[in-house]
């Protein structure tokens, strides 16, 4: 890119002299520090050489080579498949069953190969088949497998056509494994194909993936969400029967068109049935759908055991609480017995030792001689001392009496078992228990 | 489609969010830069939010907005972005919402959803409503999703307001790749072109806005730019020709219709009054004539008119004269002379206004090509030329990692020395006064840099002097004869236009040679032979010439010029 200058340079004047032909004379003068503006190419490129401290030589080497390998990378791509001899045999007229894709040599890229793929293959492959050459090289192989290319190119350049082809190429198809095959394990592995596979005819992009056993619940349920409601662009126009050209009957064309169709129909919806159906064994087969559902179980199952194990607890607590509350009554229950049962026979006791009292104190006014001083008692003294001597009795309590009993044991004399009565008589007077001159006998 | 989990790759767009109007653009595959329309159609989106019951309407249904629903209706906002309250003047917006201050930032109070009180919304938020509209617009066009952009900013954009865009945008789920700023933008446009040549040219870039103008003065040297002046005026606009026209149509109302109020005093015909004077200038830069016409513009009077473009302009003189005024004085400010520019590129909806650029042609000398639709019929749309800009810079970078981008838009790389003066070789004459300098570098290019001239030798070919020096341009100013008295006495007769023509001096850009910088001896050049001669520039200002015969055997003559000692002082 040098600028061309058409004045002239001045011609060497005479006497020059410099070493090496030059001769430097001066510098430059200070610069100006400014501001590049970041943008367009060249400040990339000037950017580029700053920051890796090349030269500009260096830069334009190394940007040269990277252009060069591009170039390489762009070659070696796609269309370097062998091409199968029986292919190149093929008659054009058959192109309904010809694989567009191999044809062109993008067998491995199938519905994935670009626009730009195709482009290119067609080219590369039209500049190895073209008839012109052919005929210079001397084979007399006609022009057929370029026919081939030319339509394979037609199909697969226009979007609608390539759809219908790539709805029934089933090359591109993966067959779900069997069932026992994905029992010895790799779902994933043989099932995450599948599902790409059949993910191409998806109208809504990009398609959820299988995934894998760590995958979320959420993720496996979007997925299987996915696939049952899914929506295809799968069609069958490019299975139908030809239509004849309206020269023959015109009746005849309906008929088939209408075959078509109905056909069509039947293959889309035994489609969406198939693909149903390869849902719900993968559904399943699917481990995760397994351990989901055992997780949830166990989730609700927990709940349940945590809230019987509270109420076993609170049961036996209360039982618990029963019991204790039964014994204690039964221990109370029994002491109050024993109790009641010692009271008694304490008390039988002191009764019988009162009525032992009494049988004594009585018997000791009968030889107290009834409180009568010299001679056979007077009936009515008897009687008043008997008297006396029970009320005597009934106001004394068991201890008093268990006193005076023993005060009066072995006594036999008359005057010491009345003084003893009567001081047993006073003593009751002065405790305000009986009153004065109520022991008539006594007095 | 694929199995990996791979990062789909960004697809990246051109935004230029303007004050007035938005616009967006995308590359082709073959690297040329289009314009996207947004679903109305529209190339121009005005930056306009209006809220009615909840519903969010962007661009022109918003501006329609203005008349009916203005207290709900966000306009010329983007320069509030990033800004306090105190610093902001919020004059375009009072027709519309009005900008409150909302804690440390700027916000409006409108009622943008289906309840009956008002929300206060930030300006960020609003700027993430637009952006985000304009992205589904550019998504919806592109058949995928964009993630990415390139947003063009004015010069005096502050890192705060850039960074406050950058939010914005991320609120959007919007990368910003880069900001590049207006003018370049425009600039890259016109370079990107494929029928552009790669050349030395300073271009003046003015951007006349809708509210505010702009201009820079960007060097162009091998495809790098700096900018060597800028000029901001925040008054001068499209609005301002809107008002003449409002005041214009206002007066000729109020002659009519005496009883009828002035449209101005009442809010919703002032709206009305706009919008329609806007319409009417778009049409007045397409054809000599428009109509105006509102229904019950004030007291509920229809009203229609119609106005011719000399009338129109003779109504806007001053403010188109101002326009002039700004493009020059920014000129003189990079201390260049009319002649060091060569070309002037009219960026902004105002640069369809035809006057305008007929000015700048009667302003600028003839050599200067004005990039503007009035007077290049090549121009490209004004309007667009910052989304194209940054739609090209959004191509280049969007493989890019974004570290690679900041590296690369780091001053580290970005600052540069410039030459100070032009580097030449003399032609002719190897004498510094005879010999005739032929520039290899222009001034204020930036280093390192490299570049090579073919010059022709004497036609008998021989040994021939390559000297290298260093040149000053210098304006040469050639006055006219005097005028004859004779003709003196006529002058009262004539023409004013006469009169200039006759006085008009005549400038010239001239070369001077400033100081030599080195020799070097080419012999044996056969007849008719051509020399190559290489000047390497290096950052520390070192200088390797190379000069040989093209096409020749020998080596030729390769010398090197040792860097200045005083570098350091031409950072001041």
């Amino acid at each position: 890119m040098a600028t061309q200058v058409q004045l002239p340079l001045p011609v060497l004047p005479d006497g020059w002299a410099g070493t090496n032909n030059f001769k430097a004379s001066g510098t430059l003068s200070a610069p100006n520090q400014r501001n590049l503006e970041p943008v367009g190419p060249h400040f990339l490129a000037h950017a580029r050489r700053k920051r890796h401290k090349r030269t500009f030589s260096e830069d334009d080497r190394i940007q040269a080579q990277e252009n060069v390998k591009k170039v390489e990378d762009d070659d070696a791509g796609e269309i370097s498949e062998p091409e199968d001899p029986v292919m190149l045999q093929r008659d054009a007229k058959d192109w309904k069953n010809q694989d567009h894709y191999a044809v062109l040599g993008l067998s491995k890229y199938r519905y994935r190969a670009t626009e730009d793929q195709i482009k290119r293959a067609h080219r590369k492959k039209v500049l190895r088949h073209h008839p012109d050459k052919k005929a210079a090289a001397g084979s007399d192989e006609g022009d057929s497998f370029f026919k081939c290319i030319q339509k394979a190119t037609e199909v697969l350049s226009d979007p609608v056509k390539r759809r219908q082809f790539d709805s029934v190429d089933e090359a591109a198809d993966v067959e779900p494994p069997s069932k026992k095959q994905t029992q010895k394990g790799n779902f994933y592995k043989l099932w995450g194909p599948v599902f790409r596979a059949e993910g191409r005819f998806s109208k809504a992009q990009p398609v959820p993936q299988l995934g894998n056993d760590k995958a979320t619940k959420e993720d496996v349920e979007k997925f299987y969400d996915f696939w049952y409601n899914f929506d295809s662009w799968r069609s069958f126009e490019y299975q139908d029967e030809d239509v004849p050209d309206d020269t023959e009957s015109r009746d005849q064309r309906r008929h088939i068109e209408k075959k078509n169709m109905n056909a069509r129909k039947k293959k889309k919806t035994e489609d969406t049935a198939r693909l149903r159906g390869l849902v719900d064994q993968a559904l399943d087969l699917d481990e995760r759908i397994k351990k989901f559902k055992k997780e949830a179980h166990a989730e609700k199952n927990k709940k349940r055991f945590e809230k019987e194990a509270a109420e076993k607890k609170a049961k036996e607590d209360a039982q618990k609480a029963k019991e204790e509350e039964a014994k204690l009554t039964k221990e109370k229950e029994e002491s109050e017995k024993a109790d009641r049962a010692a009271g008694k026979k304490a008390k039988e006791a002191a009764k019988n030792a009162a009525k032992k009292n009494k049988r004594v104190v009585r018997a000791a006014v009968k030889d107290g001689n009834y409180f009568y001083s010299g001679g056979d008692a007077p009936a009515s003294q008897i009687e008043h001392a008997l008297n006396d001597a029970d009320s005597l009795i009934t106001k004394l309590d068991p201890d008093e009496l268990a006193a005076l009993t023993a005060k009066l044991n072995g006594k036999t004399d008359g005057g010491e078992i009345t003084k003893i009565f009567k001081e047993e008589s006073e003593r009751l007077v002065s405790a305000g228990k009986a009153q004065a001159g109520e022991f008539k006998s006594l007095a | 489609m694929s199995g990996e989990e791979e990062v789909p790759p960004r697809v990246a767009i051109g935004i230029s969010f303007g004050n007035s109007n938005s616009s967006i653009a995308y590359t082709t595959g073959e690297g040329k830069a289009e314009v996207i329309a947004n679903e109305e159609g529209d190339r121009q989106i005005p930056s306009i939010l209006s809220y009615v019951e909840g519903e969010e309407f962007q661009g022109t249904q918003a501006k329609s907005q203005l008349v009916r629903n203005s207290a709900n209706t966000v306009a010329y906002f983007r320069d509030f972005l990033g800004q306090d309250f105190k610093s902001i003047d919020p004059t375009p917006c009072h027709q519309s919402a009005h900008p409150k201050e909302h804690e440390t930032t700027i916000a409006f109070s409108i009622r943008d959803s289906e309840s009956e009180t008002p929300s206060t919304v930030t300006v960020s938020e609003i700027t993430t409503r637009h952006l985000r509209r304009l992205k589904t617009s550019a998504s919806d066009f592109l058949g995928k999703p964009v993630t990415a952009a390139v947003i063009t900013v004015p010069t005096n954009c502050t890192d705060a307001q850039k960074e406050a865009l950058k939010i914005a945008a991320a609120a959007a789920d919007l990368e910003v790749l880069q900001f590049i700023n207006e003018p370049t933008a425009a600039v890259l446009a016109y370079d990107a072109r494929p029928e552009s040549e790669l050349s030395d040219k300073i271009t003046v870039v003015a951007d006349l806005g809708g509210t505010r103008s702009d201009v820079a003065v960007i060097a162009s040297r091998g495809g790098m730019y700096s900018i060597l002046a800028t000029a901001h005026d925040y008054n001068l606009g499209g609005s301002q020709l809107d008002q003449v026209l409002m005041d214009h149509f206002a007066k000729e109302f109020l002659k009519k219709n005496k009883s009828a109020g002035d449209p101005r005093e009442n809010d919703r015909s002032l709206a009305k009054l706009k919008l329609e004077s806007e319409a009417v200038k778009k049409a007045l830069s397409l054809g000599a004539s428009a109509n105006f016409s509102v229904e019950s513009l004030a007291g509920g009077i229809d009203y229609t008119a119609t106005v011719n473009r000399s009338r129109y302009e003779l109504l806007a003189n001053k403010v188109f004269a101002s326009f002039t005024r700004l493009i020059t004085g920014v000129v003189e400010k990079a201390g260049l002379d009319v002649l060091d520019i060569d070309e002037i590129v009219c960026s902004g909806g105002t640069s369809h206004t035809p006057k305008i650029a007929n000015n700048l042609r009667a302003a600028f000398p003839e050599s200067i090509t004005i990039y503007a639709p009035a007077t290049n019929t090549s121009s490209l749309n004004p309007s667009e030329l910052a989304a194209r800009g940054a739609a090209i810079q959004a191509s280049l970078i969007q493989e890019f990692e974004k570290e690679d981008v900041e590296q690369s838009t780091h001053p580290m790389v970005t600052v540069t020395p410039h030459l100070r003066n032009a580097i030449g070789v003399l032609l002719i004459s190897g004498d510094e006064s005879k010999g005739k300098f032929k520039t290899i570098l222009e001034a204020e290019t930036p280093v390192p840099v490299r570049r090579t001239v073919h010059v022709t030798t004497p036609r008998e070919g021989g040994d021939v002097l390559v000297k290298l020096c260093e040149g000053l341009r210098e304006i040469k100013v050639t006055k006219p004869e005097p005028k004859p008295k004779a003709e003196k006495a006529d002058e009262d007769d004539e023409d004013d236009d006469d009169d200039d023509d006759e006085d008009e001096e005549t400038r010239e850009k001239v070369w001077k040679v400033s100081k030599p910088l080195a020799e070097a001896a080419v012999k044996g050049v056969k007849k008719g032979g051509k020399i190559e001669v290489q000047v390497n520039v290096s950052a520390d200002l070192e200088v390797v010439v190379i000069a040989r015969e093209v096409g020749g055997k020998n080596e030729g003559v390769r010398g090197v010029l040792s860097k200045p000692d005083v570098v350091e002082n031409g950072k001041a």
